[in-house]
């Protein structure tokens, strides 16, 4: 009975003392609280595995009062949303290689002379299928909801009879889809690509992100400080020898999405080898970043784990960024992996180009130059 | 406070006398929070001297030191170091000074050679791996210099971090209790090497819990709550305490401790071995009170000069009356 009382006094010793660690420990705290609460508000307003509202071009040749109710149809299926009207078909195609929109339909000069004749002529429909969960939906939904739509609207044909056959008239034109890029909707080729940013944010991240803290934690920062050396020759010494680690985990990354899961490389490799140094960088900034901010180890662990969170959920690595809602993307905007994984599938499947990324290039230098001047204001050169 | 005027008054003389003064700074405050940890202190240290900083813990020596090597921004007061200044010039005070730190702060995880390597780098010594031997060599560390120095002993870590700190040959040295945990021999081959250092025109300035390093300090300040108490030589310093001191000699010392203690006109016992450390400022009243004592014969009564400890332990308990 003795032994019971005194193991249960040590455990409620023991309970005492994690509680009050626990509660001193203010951003863990706000990691408990933000952690569930983040991933809750954005896997429930954010995603959405059967987006709807894509960004898609009209490349219109022929502007008629058929086309235009064409064009209503599409939009009412709510799965499309005609935010570009490309004027020739190299903007078509840039659009569609830079993610900007992810379809493209492009409509044939006398194309409503054509249907009256009942040539049945067709629409073209360049979807961007690297990834499959985005545009599969909405592809199948574009047949059979504008069709009879169009019918409904321009033939009246709703009043016909079951059955009197007229239902079953060829269709007045049809849809021609074409899925580009991944045409057999292979899931790998999407996730593949996206998993290299998303390991080197993973990793990159944790590499500066414990740096600072741990030369506080250890004491070591009190005679570094008392050094004659720059807080900005601190950090660059720090983030060096990781871009050549962060080279190296990509290369490796990208050797086995060749090799093992046949990942084609349509783009300029060199280009990718730049934009990935760029993108390695960039976290590598933000970790230290973290690492000026925490007041140590733990803390910048946990200000990476939260920052880790909504780049996973909203780059558009997991689910598809144009299903968002519009804020979610402007969030999505200024993280690093959302432009870069526009950037490595751009490269890989679609053979984009520096022309056709430069606002994702531009968005990355942004945010590593906002992280290291605010790393670099931030890093405490006294004790204070 | 009359910081601020005193600041002000200060900045001329300052400058006007950085020749002579490696460390010159008036009306420092620090405050942590609400916790106001150093008052309005001033210190000057002439160039090539050993001054000793001594206080009881928590007195505001290591705060103090930070301020004066710009580890920590004084929230008022001004001075120089090296005749630069110490809230503008902070980088270049840097170059030329050597900060040991009470704890340990080297790099655990990199072996002594490669410790001393990196500092030779960061403050620019010219061939920093030869440089980096022969302090290996100094120090006595042969053949340990691979040796990780987180793995080294406690006293191994102090003289391996005062090496670090005399490598780049600073012109100031900033020893924060370096002889904490040291063995004897090797805390008289450290003072040797200081007045070595000093003889070379090296100032040092290093706190200490130890009155026997006290005494071999050209100069000693004496801190106490954050409020400088004195300053000066060791004799100056005893002298000024004007303290008369008595050693008696009984059977049973705790118990005479106890009866000295509560004896009015006493203002200071201190127990000794067989023997009790009796003082007071007021030479009349304690021979009063001795007087009291005169009957009993087991008691054997001397008089006796005042240690630097009796000082600092009578300065610490009038400060006490002061702030409490
Ligand atoms: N960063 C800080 N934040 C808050 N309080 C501090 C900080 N640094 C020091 N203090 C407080 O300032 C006071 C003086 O500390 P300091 O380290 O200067 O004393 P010290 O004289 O060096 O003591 P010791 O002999 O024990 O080393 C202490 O009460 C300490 O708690
Ligand atoms: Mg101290």
């Amino acid at each position: 009975m003795k032994g019971v009382a005194g193991f249960l006094r040590r455990i409620g010793a023991m309970i005492r003392k994690e509680f009050i660690q626990l509660m001193r420990d203010r951003v863990s705290f706000a990691a408990m609280v933000s952690i569930p609460l983040l991933q809750l508000i954005l896997f429930g307003y954010a995603i959405n595995t059967t987006p709807r509202h894509l960004p898609t071009a009209v490349l219109a040749y022929d502007n008629s009062a058929l086309t235009r109710s064409i064009l209503a149809a599409i939009e009412n299926t709510k799965y499309f949303s005609i935010t570009r009207h490309p004027v020739n078909e190299a903007e078509a195609e840039h659009l569609l290689r830079s993610g900007q929109v992810l379809f493209v339909v492009e409509i044939p000069a006398g194309f409503e002379r054509a249907v009256r004749r009942g040539e049945s002529p067709a629409l073209l429909v360049s979807a961007d299928a690297t990834d499959p969960v985005a545009s599969t939906s909405a592809l199948a939904a574009l047949g059979r909801l504008v069709e009879t739509s169009v019918r409904r609207e321009r033939f009246n044909l709703d009043d016909a009879p079951e059955g009197s056959g007229l239902e079953k008239a060829p269709p007045p034109f049809e849809f021609r889809t074409h899925p580009r890029y991944n045409p057999a909707a292979v899931t790998q080729l999407n996730i593949v690509p996206g998993l290299l940013g998303t390991i080197l944010t993973m990793t990159m991240l944790i590499f500066t992100a414990l740096s600072v803290t741990r030369e506080i934690e250890r004491g070591t920062m009190e005679t570094l400080l008392a050094m004659p050396i720059r807080p900005v020759e601190i950090m660059v010494g720090k983030i060096a020898p990781y871009v050549m680690v962060g080279a190296m985990q990509a290369a490796m990354i990208l050797g086995a999405a060749v090799l093992l899961f046949n990942v084609p490389v349509v783009g300029n490799l060199a280009l990718l080898t730049v934009l990935t140094g760029l993108f390695i960088l960039t976290n590598l900034s933000i970790g230290y970043t973290f690492s000026t901010l925490a007041q140590n180890q733990l803390q910048a662990v946990q200000m990476t784990f939260m920052y880790f969170l909504p780049n996973i959920l909203l780059s558009g690595f997991m689910f598809p960024f144009a299903g968002m809602p519009v804020w979610a993307q402007w969030v999505a905007e200024t993280l690093p992996l959302t432009h870069y994984l526009r950037m490595v599938r751009g490269i890989l499947l679609k053979g984009a180009t520096s022309a056709d990324l430069v606002q994702d290039i531009l968005g990355l230098a942004i945010i590593m130059l906002v992280a290291m001047v605010i790393a670099v204001k931030r890093f405490r050169q006294t004790l204070d | 406070m009359n910081a601020p005027a005193g600041a002000a008054g200060g900045v001329p003389s300052a400058r006007h006398r950085a020749p002579d003064y490696a460390i010159d700074v008036r009306g420092l405050s620090k405050s942590f929070g609400t916790n106001q940890v150093v008052r309005n202190l001033s210190m000057q240290v002439k160039r090539g001297q050993i001054y000793g900083f001594l206080g009881p813990n928590g007195s505001g020596k290591t705060t103090t030191i930070r301020m004066l090597c710009g580890l920590l921004t004084p929230d008022q007061g001004t001075g120089t170091c090296l005749g630069l200044d110490i809230l503008t010039q902070g980088r270049a005070i840097r170059r030329h000074v050597g900060y040991m730190t009470q704890k340990f702060s080297l790099y655990a995880d990199l072996s002594v050679r490669e410790n001393l390597e990196f500092v030779a780098r960061i403050y620019g010594v010219p061939h920093a791996d030869e440089a980096a031997r022969e302090a290996i060599v100094a120090l006595g560390l042969e053949g340990r210099e691979r040796q990780l120095a987180g793995d080294l002993s406690g006293g191994w870590k102090q003289r391996l971090a005062l090496g670090a700190c005399i490598l780049p040959q600073p012109k100031l040295l900033l020893l924060d209790e370096p002889t904490a945990g040291v063995d004897p021999k090797a805390r008289r081959e450290f003072w040797a090497q200081i007045h070595d250092l000093a003889a070379g025109g090296v100032t040092v300035l290093v706190s200490t819990h130890y009155m026997d390093e006290a005494e071999r300090c050209h100069e000693i300040a004496y801190i106490a709550y954050g409020e400088l108490l004195a300053q000066g030589t060791v004799e100056s310093v005893v002298t000024a305490s004007a303290l008369h001191m008595w050693r008696v000699t009984g059977p049973d010392p705790a118990a005479l401790t106890r009866e000295l203690m509560e004896t009015p006109g006493i203002e200071l016992v201190a127990p000794f071995g067989t023997s009790v450390h009796v003082g007071g400022r007021d030479r009349a009243a304690l021979d009063i009170a001795i007087a009291r004592f005169a009957g009993r014969e087991e008691l054997v009564w001397r008089p006796d000069r005042a240690s630097l400890e009796d000082v600092f332990i009578d300065l610490i308990n009038r400060s006490r009356d002061n702030f409490r």
